[in-house]
């Protein structure tokens, strides 16, 4: 089905029941239930689990396949949601438009910062990437203040052009983005019992964004110039001793995940209509590269994974505070509970860095190919006692 | 002429002259072999061919064009493959991959954005490199991660790779340098049998006496970065100049 193989096609289509469903899935608590906090089924971090799962899908395209490790790739996601904050300001409030004027800004972008760093690979490429996204990063913050608002960031304004919508509402408001006259931020609510599922446009903008990132990817991935990238990532040498060019091969990849991160900073501008500076900051860049090794570089669903993973902890873990915790350890004598308390104090609420970082040093060391290689693990572990017991029966002749 | 022809190359690397005045010609669909001492400059030259090193005096023409001055890949597209000394494969990808990239590589050229293909519809190319497989003896082993394999399958498989690009002018350097007997005799073998069965031109760098006299059909010995003979093996053979310069030493 699309051109894809069973195999691919079962995993897009899970995916995509995945994502469809996601308000349930993310849900699974009732609303006054004291896990309810575990809840991560409203609209705000949905729509960052899709957009930080298309930045690391795009991310993975560079990294995973070829093996270019960019430290900047964060500069891409900020130059799109400029783009898509001024589509705003100048064009209209539709979204289309500003995330089809992100992405290419930031593809024309990447071409520049691609073309020169990738005169050099290895640790030289990640510097000289990190090298350039910090550069944009100042840029934006102080230099081009007309163009990206500096400190403020870039935000709408009453007066703003918008030549294709209106500048103001009849209320006197600044207008919302939405697409085709559905705003991003519309929500409609089901309660079934004590449970409660948001479904919001926005964010199934972006799941259907995220899913046609993905089906790309997958493309991408069983094409012979992905075949080529892996090949980059495998031996250079052997690749121009065999005729191909390795130069348009890797700039060409760094492109394509240059506009995946636009895709992302435009959807995060259609959600949010503001970009600022921090966005393109070193740290975001390093993010993606979390998420993309916890997940598993260069596999299919590893990127989507491990964003979904760091957003979790990102937003659920750090929410838990000591009185959370002293609830849930009442049960104890009161001695012990303190202790229990003051022992699990230091990975949650702003420790969930600690935790974060527990977790992916543990991924790393014993799981080098992330969260994908341990379901592996583990499905090969339970087929592999499922056909003890039926080796059991029969004798089986051996491989 | 021959295909190949070397004029007067010389190439210094800081204070060593590594060649110097080495002229030599390559005739068609002949097999021509390179001897010579440890550092008498066989891979300095060979790397001239191919674009890895520019010289720094003379020109090199393969089939009537210069290479001086282009880039691997360029010359590759040229028609020139070339065999390392170490097999140079890609360990990450399976051995039907590794075969499938020279092909697409013959058939699109340098690059190619075919993102929007799927390997296994690429019928013609599946075909020809399950054909070439086959022909090296290892299609059972396709599925193979490349880098699983052993030094004589690598080599054979490369070997195969680079004839599924059909060259005109197929290099190595050293092809069993680092290898048991029987992976030698293999190797030795299946060379026969390529330059049995094709309209190939061949040259080889080897410091196996026994490989050199299966196979050559010219000798080309290199000593100090200068050519000493040229000749045919048997004259070699007998040759006092050569016995002193490097047979004598290795016998
Ligand atoms: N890139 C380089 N920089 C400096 N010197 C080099 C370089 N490549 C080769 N040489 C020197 O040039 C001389 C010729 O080297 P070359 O590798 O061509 O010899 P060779 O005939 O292939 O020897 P071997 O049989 O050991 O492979 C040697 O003295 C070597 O040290
Ligand atoms: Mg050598």
């Amino acid at each position: 089905m699309f051109g894809l193989e069973k195999k691919d096609t079962s995993l897009l289509l899970i995916v995509a029941v995945l994502t469809m469903f996601a308000p349930f899935i993310l849900n699974p608590f009732p609303t006054d239930s004291a896990l309810a906090q575990f809840n991560a089924g409203y609209p705000d971090l949905m729509q960052r689990f899709v957009i930080f799962g298309i930045f690391a899908i795009g991310f993975n395209i560079l990294f995973g396949l070829t093996g270019y490790l960019s430290f900047g790739h964060a500069a891409f996601l900020g130059v799109g949601s400029y783009a898509a904050v001024w589509m705003f300001k100048l064009i209209g409030m539709n979204v289309l438009p500003a995330i089809l004027l992100a992405i290419i800004v930031s593809g024309l972008f990447s071409v520049i910062i691609g073309y020169v760093s990738l005169r050099r690979s290895g640790i030289y490429f990640s510097i000289l990437t990190l090298a350039f996204a910090q550069m944009s990063f100042a840029l934006a913050y102080s230099v081009l203040t007309p163009i990206t608002g500096g400190e403020t960031g870039l935000q709408l304004a009453l007066d703003d052009p918008r030549i294709l919508g209106v500048s103001q509402t009849a209320e006197g408001n600044i207008p919302v983005p939405s697409l085709f006259g559905l705003e991003m931020r519309s929500t409609a609510e089901l309660v079934v019992g004590p449970w409660e599922f948001v479904f919001n446009v926005g964010y199934y903008t972006s799941a259907l964004f995220m899913l046609a990132s993905f089906y790309l990817a997958i493309r991408i991935f069983r094409s012979p110039f992905g075949m080529m990238l892996r090949a980059v990532k495998s031996n250079q040498q052997r690749m121009n001793y065999t005729g191909l060019n390795t130069r348009p091969y890797t700039l060409a990849a760094f492109v394509i995940s240059g506009m995946y991160a636009g895709l992302a900073g435009g959807l995060m501008a259609s959600m949010d209509p503001l970009a600022g500076a921090e966005r393109m900051q070193w740290t975001a860049s390093g993010e993606v590269v979390l998420m993309t090794i916890l997940g598993g570089a260069g596999t299919l669903i590893g990127p989507v994974l491990g964003a979904g993973f760091i957003k979790y902890f990102e937003n659920i873990f750090s929410k838990i505070n000591d009185n959370v915790l002293h609830g849930w350890f009442a049960f104890l004598p009161d001695g012990m509970e303190d202790f229990v308390v003051f022992i699990i104090h230091p990975f949650i609420g702003k420790g969930w860095h600690l935790t974060l970082g527990i977790l992916f040093m543990m991924v790393v060391i014993f799981l080098p190919g992330g969260l994908v290689e341990g379901g592996q693990r583990i499905s090969s572990w339970v087929r592999g006692r499922k056909s003890e017991d039926k080796a059991k029966g029969k004798t089986e002749p051996a491989e | 002429m021959g295909i190949l022809e070397v004029k007067n190359v010389g190439k210094r690397f800081g204070g060593l002259q590594a060649l110097s005045e080495v002229n030599l010609s390559v005739a068609e669909n002949s097999c021509h072999a390179i001897i010579g001492p440890n550092g008498a400059g066989k891979s300095t030259l060979l790397n001239c061919l191919v674009g890895k090193l520019i010289p720094d005096s003379g020109s090199v023409m393969f089939d009537g064009q210069s290479v001086l001055g282009r880039a691997p890949y360029e010359i590759n597209q040229m028609g020139i493959s070339r065999v390392f000394q170490t097999p140079e494969i890609f360990g990450d990808l399976t051995v039907m991959e590794n075969m499938m990239i020279p092909i697409f590589a013959k058939r699109d050229g340098a690059f190619r954005m075919h993102a929007f293909e799927t390997i296994t519809n690429e019928k013609q190319v599946v075909e020809q490199a399950e054909k070439m497989l086959e022909e090296m003896n290892m299609a059972d082993k396709r599925h193979m991660h490349a880098a699983a394999m052993s030094r004589g399958d690598k080599r054979r498989l490369e070997i195969g790779m680079c004839l599924s690009q059909e060259p005109r002018l197929l290099l190595l350097d050293e092809p069993t340098a680092g290898m048991a007997r029987a992976d030698t005799n293999n190797t030795i073998d299946l060379l026969k049998q390529i330059k049995e069965e094709r309209d190939i031109t061949i040259a080889i760098i080897e410091h196996d006496m026994h490989v050199v006299f299966s196979l050559a059909d010219r000798i080309t010995v290199l000593a100090q970065g200068t050519p000493l003979v040229e000749d045919d093996p048997q004259n070699i053979k007998g040759n006092p100049k050569v016995r002193e310069a490097y047979l004598g030493e290795s016998a």
